[in-house]
């Protein structure tokens, strides 16, 4: 295992006050985030669970600044998020690894677009998702959890105060799944930034998160929110965890399914 | 079989099928001209064509050279025009309104109509056949490429906006090499037509290229040069076009679909 870079850790705090959001589709206005109110403390490992379409890759899109809100504010250590923002870094569903860049290249896209040079830094990075050795390899050739990887890579190098991650390991096969959620959970206490995970596995986000937070079908509304005061190493068939799922389940309306 | 051999047969089995056509076509028409008793002065028998090709190869290779530096020289022209007009469109507005219609216009008027009008302002040299190539090409080249600009995956523009990219880097970083696949196909369209807007042309008025030797050779009922030069011609095209294809497939190496069949 590669020894992770120390930084000094500046994870960022979030407050969300009222938030409310909607698009029109097909001519028809369509709310899609109802109220959404939360505050999320620095270096919180925040689940956001629900089903899906509810709205909540939306709440990531307005917390990454991608678009502004309807009504409501996001505040950023007090500031109001107004646009994307350096310290705030988002890993996609797709890899979204630019095909005519090396993977070193899209590594590099975050200091590219800074007009910053530190070749050291984007090594680091490559290293430590797994990747080195393939730095001059195209996105084409990549397997999809090295893809995923590779963006995983592209976002650390940033050195993010806060990591937006909507369903990054959803479209992963189940074996590299396990793996990159290992890797994440160990970037992430390594690291000390915030993450916030959209995901739809609820297993997932036992694992990972310190805090789930459960929403309702759309429009988006918060329905639950759970601290797991559970220890990192977290054991898949811990008694503990099982009680929990069964709880979630229940909210999200699946109390028989579990 | 080595991978040597396989590779040696696919190209020959590539190569044999138009070949075969072509030697198909040739045995029908030499068959119509001798049996129907055709005029060689109407249509001349294959076996003539090639003794003219062979017998005028030193007329015929200046004027394809003429030719061939008209197109190259219109391509390379109107590439670099319609690119920078595309690049301009998508970065303002403005431009966009104002060009669009010009654009389209460039279409919209036969050129083959303004060819004589080209001659009387750029002379009888290459330059007017230079320029009717450059209009040939350009409609295709820059509505490719405005396209390709305006098409960019949504998630990969999210991405640059993500990192806080300005809106110049975006179209220069993201936009335009995510359009070049867009513009390649511009690009062989116009290497297929190019030669046409150079041969008009030189038919309107010019002192040498096959155009015009086409011209000559048809005002002089020497019909079987007239057919050399069509088939000199046609293989310049298809070379032509074949050269681009394989420059810009070695160019866009990354793009994954880009796999010559």
């Amino acid at each position: 295992m590669v020894t992770t870079p120390t930084h000094p850790a500046h994870p960022l705090g979030l407050a969300l006050h009222h938030i409310d959001h909607g698009y029109a589709i097909g001519g028809t206005d369509t709310p899609v985030l109802d109220d959404i109110s939360l505050t999320i403390a620095p270096g919180e490992f925040v689940a956001l669970l629900g089903p899906s379409g509810c709205g909540k890759s939306t709440l990531l899109r307005l917390i990454a600044g991608l678009e502004p809100p309807r009504a409501g504010t996001i505040l950023a250590e007090g500031t109001p998020i107004t646009g994307p923002g350096p310290d705030r870094i988002v890993m996609f569903q797709d890899p979204t690894l630019y095909p005519w860049r090396t993977v070193r290249g899209n590594v590099a896209l975050g200091h590219d677009i800074a007009g910053r040079k530190d070749p050291a830094s984007v090594d680091a990075a490559i290293e430590l998702v797994g990747l080195k050795g393939f730095e001059r390899a195209w996105p084409h050739q990549l397997s999809g959890g090295m893809a995923q990887r590779a963006a995983l890579a592209r976002a650390l190098v940033n050195d993010p105060r806060l990591l937006i991650l909507d369903e990054p390991l959803g479209k992963l096969d189940s074996l590299t799944r396990l793996t990159m959620q290992t890797e994440l959970q160990r970037l992430w206490r390594d690291r000390g930034f915030t993450a916030i995970m959209v995901t739809h596995d609820v297993e997932e986000a036992l694992l990972l998160a310190t805090r789930i937070i459960v929403f309702s079908p759309r429009p988006a509304r918060i329905i639950g929110d759970l601290p797991i005061d559970l220890p990192p190493h977290r054991h898949r068939d811990d008694p503990r965890l099982l009680d929990l799922r069964k709880n979630i389940l229940t909210q999200l309306g699946h109390s028989a399914d579990w | 079989m080595s991978a040597g051999a396989i590779r040696a047969g696919r190209i020959a089995a590539r190569l044999g099928r138009p070949l075969g056509t072509l030697c198909g076509l040739g045995l029908l028409w030499w068959g119509i001209v001798r049996l129907g008793g055709v005029p060689s002065y109407l249509l001349p028998p294959p076996d003539s064509v090639a003794r003219a090709l062979w017998a005028q190869r030193g007329l015929l290779a200046g004027a394809a050279g003429t030719t061939l530096l008209e197109t190259v020289l219109g391509l390379l022209l109107g590439t670099m025009g319609g690119g920078a007009l595309a690049l301009l469109m998508m970065a303002s507005a403005p431009v966009r309104r104002w060009m669009m219609p010009l654009v389209l216009l460039s279409q919209a008027v036969p050129v083959f109509a303004l060819a004589p009008l080209l001659v009387l302002w750029f002379g009888f040299g290459i330059a007017s056949k230079v320029v009717m190539a450059v209009l040939v090409i350009f409609f295709p080249i820059t509505s490719s490429f405005f396209d390709g600009l305006r098409r960019t995956p949504p998630g990969w523009l999210d991405l640059a906006r993500s990192m806080d990219a300005r809106p110049g880097l975006v179209l220069l970083r993201l936009r335009l090499p995510a359009a070049l696949p867009a513009l390649a196909s511009g690009l062989r369209v116009a290497a297929a037509i190019a030669p046409l807007g150079a041969v008009v042309g030189e038919w309107v008025g010019a002192s040498s290229g096959l155009g015009f030797l086409m011209q000559t050779a048809n005002t002089r009922f020497e019909t079987d040069l007239m057919f050399a030069a069509l088939l000199v011609l046609a293989t310049m095209t298809v070379l032509l076009w074949w050269g681009v294809d394989r420059a810009l497939a070695r160019m866009l190496y990354w793009v994954p679909d880009d796999q010559p069949n």
